[in-house]
């Protein structure tokens, strides 16, 4: 139906120009623009036959930018539900740039889960890192300029290094298409490279945790949901199989773990967590197999419901209190019931635990390593789940919702902003429940039934296990006003204080040198002077004599070397 | 507003008390439980009896000492990089 009125667009374009729009309309229609537009997205989505729809030429290429299947629709359907829940939680937000910025952001995340070549999937790639920029800018504040711009330096690196190798792919194989490949080339590697930056890979895994906790109390919910689940996905497409990535993965679901576990502010710690659950999806897409990169597909999904649904509830908790470190924060569960209810739900889902989304999406990542007689990752990742519990699942909710009573009694947030939560709570425990409508879009067919006797009662042991671990080493956790080094250091301290002192030791010998060289072109200034003033030879006048005798001197010359 | 002697029932000690008590008995329900469960372990240490509870405890309380050391060595005040 929508798209017999709009024939030919790709859905995100309706998000990305509708998104324009919003500055110029009313203040009463905008909720309609902010509600509608992910909606008629996510229709124009699933109005969509699979295969290329979309082709225009530019010079000799041919850029796909609609082409769908089942894996593009399911990151194109969860980007837009996640637009229309971000969308909710932020309709009374007051600085328009956000929300422009994040709906802009929200369809380029839809064209890069429908883009089906590598230069569109660039175009949309790198714009979706300039919009994320704007999310975290339009805060206005100086430390978010700051890290805003730490961020957009990251994201072009990344961007240039994706463009390099996508150059010499295409180079390479005469191809534009994105479809699966194997890290073995420069151009690929690079692609890989590129991709592994917006999905917070190490080294470079400290923006997100710089960047996301910075933007306002709803500009983190869609932040949370995009860069680095567009990255899942163009990893699932691009690079399945290929074995680094268990490595990195793994890396990356402890790095986040052991950094929630240190940090105080309660967004950072959500932050990090997000490493780590990308961590498990980085690590089935390593794996490879049609389970695993199910597990990853479910657990993108299933991890931007709840990841939202948490950072709403400690943006709500900020935008009651105006407060974020966890020293601050505590006994709110009085005051704030449905937040603390709604953030439980995600910290349980996250957790997963059985009744919620994570538990039918991780399982089947564990399971791929399992099948594959993978002892060492199975071992890793059964560790991780219970790390999850202790670091988001159980501290999260402890520290800022109960801990201790930190005499703050803020109500609940506004009608959106909890209507947000009880949606995203309601996902979270339907598909926990009923999880055969998500099974039923994945890429591969499911034959995984996680609601086994066995399985329920493992898990339970593992996280309820997790969960005393925490309360007797209570002690050992006691938050402090402090955050954690990070490879960030590299350019926010050692840079700075390397090209500071750098100036202070070298600034004398600089001088010193400057006045020498100075020095030499005054002599040299001084010697012209000197031939060139009145008494100087050069401005001297000779004799028109002297000019004739000069040229026989010459004739004679030149008559001698004739003759020889 | 609540004052001392009003606490919220869930953070009054007894509720706390109970709290651990009932925690406890569900811990070791579930431990009892493996008794009787048999799924279909995949490494055989998977099928041992409570594994799942011994190694979930363990892990955790490693990686919090874990963290506890590194954050020895990474730990700065929060306006470290503010000046």
């Amino acid at each position: 139906m929508i798209s017999d009125f709009f024939p030919g667009i790709p859905p995100g374009i309706v998000l990305i120009l509708g998104a324009l729009l919003l500055p110029f309309v009313g203040e009463r229609l905008r909720p309609v623009f902010i509600l509608g537009l992910p909606l008629i997205t996510l229709a124009l989505v699933w109005r969509l036959t699979d295969g290329a729809s979309v082709v225009v030429s530019l010079l000799q290429y041919e850029l796909v930018l609609v082409r769908s299947d089942s894996l593009s629709r399911l990151f194109a359907t969860i980007f837009s539900i996640m637009a229309f829940g971000g969308g909710l939680f932020a309709l009374k937000q007051e600085k328009i740039l956000e929300l422009v910025a994040a709906f802009v952001y929200a369809g380029c995340a839809v064209s890069v889960a429908l883009a089906g070549d590598l230069i569109s999937l660039f175009v949309y790639w790198e714009i979706m890192a300039v919009a994320s920029t704007l999310v975290v800018l339009s805060v206005g504040a100086a430390n978010s300029n700051r890290t805003s711009m730490r961020y957009f330096l990251v994201h072009m690196f990344g961007g240039a290094l994706l463009m390099t190798g996508i150059v010499i792919h295409i180079v390479d194989t005469g191809s534009t298409a994105f479809t699966a490949m194997q890290p073995t080339s420069i151009g690929t590697m690079l692609i890989l490279f590129g991709f592994l930056i917006n999905a917070a890979a190490p080294p470079l895994s400290a923006w997100l945790a710089d960047a996301y906790p910075e933007a306002s109390y709803s500009g983190t919910v869609f932040l949370s949901a995009f860069t680095t689940k567009a990255a899942v996905y163009v990893l699932i497409r691009g690079f399945p199989g290929a074995e680094i990535l268990i490595y990195v993965g793994c890396f990356m679901i402890f790095y986040g773990i052991i950094y929630a576990l240190l940090e105080n502010d309660m967004r950072r710690i959500l932050a990090y967590s997000i490493v780590n659950q990308v961590g498990f999806m980085v690590t089935a897409v390593g794996i490879g197999t049609e389970m695993a990169l199910n597990g990853a597909a479910a657990h993108a999904f299933t991890h931007i419901i709840y990841k939202a649904l948490l950072l709403m509830s400690a943006g709500a908790v900020l935008y009651q209190t105006g407060k974020r470190k966890c020293t601050d924060l505590g006994g709110l569960f009085q005051s704030m019931p449905l937040t603390m209810i709604c953030g439980v739900v995600g910290a349980l889902s996250i957790s997963s635990f059985p009744l919620t989304s994570g538990f039918i999406s991780k399982s089947m990542i564990s399971q791929a390593a399992s099948d594959e007689n993978m002892f060492i990752v199975w071992m890793l990742l059964m560790a991780a789940s219970a790390g999850v519990f202790l670091h988001a699942g159980i501290k999260f909710p402890w520290f800022v919702f109960f801990q201790k009573d930190s005499g703050l009694r803020p109500k609940d947030p506004p009608w959106n902003m909890r209507l947000a939560m009880i949606l995203f709570s309601g996902l979270c425990i339907g598909l926990g429940i009923w999880p055969e409508p998500l099974y039923a879009i994945l890429p591969f067919t499911v034959n995984y039934l996680p609601y086994t006797v066995p399985h329920v009662v493992n898990m339970l042991q593992l996280l309820l296990f997790s969960g005393l671990a925490f309360f007797l080493m209570l002690p050992m956790m006691k938050r402090t006003l402090t955050i954690s080094l990070d490879v960030d250091w590299l350019y926010r301290k050692l840079l700075p204080v390397t090209a500071r002192e750098f100036v202070r030791i070298f600034s004398p010998l600089d001088r010193f040198l400057r006045d020498m060289v100075k020095g030499w072109i005054k002599i040299i200034i001084q010697a012209v002077q000197r031939q060139n003033s009145s008494e100087g030879l050069l401005a001297q006048t000779e004799h028109a004599g002297h000019m004739a005798q000069w040229m026989v001197v010459l004739l004679a010359v030149y008559l001698v070397l004739n003759f020889l | 507003m609540n004052n001392a002697e009003e606490k919220h029932w869930l953070v009054r000690p007894k509720t706390i008390r109970g709290l651990w008590i009932g925690g406890f008995a569900l811990l070791a329900l579930l431990v009892w439980a493996d008794k009787f469960i048999h799924g279909h372990p995949s490494f055989g240490i998977d099928g041992t009896f409570g594994f799942y509870a011994w190694y979930g405890l363990v892990v955790c309380v490693a990686m919090v000492v874990f963290a506890k050391l590194l954050g020895f060595f990474l730990k700065r005040q929060d306006t470290y990089y503010h000046d």
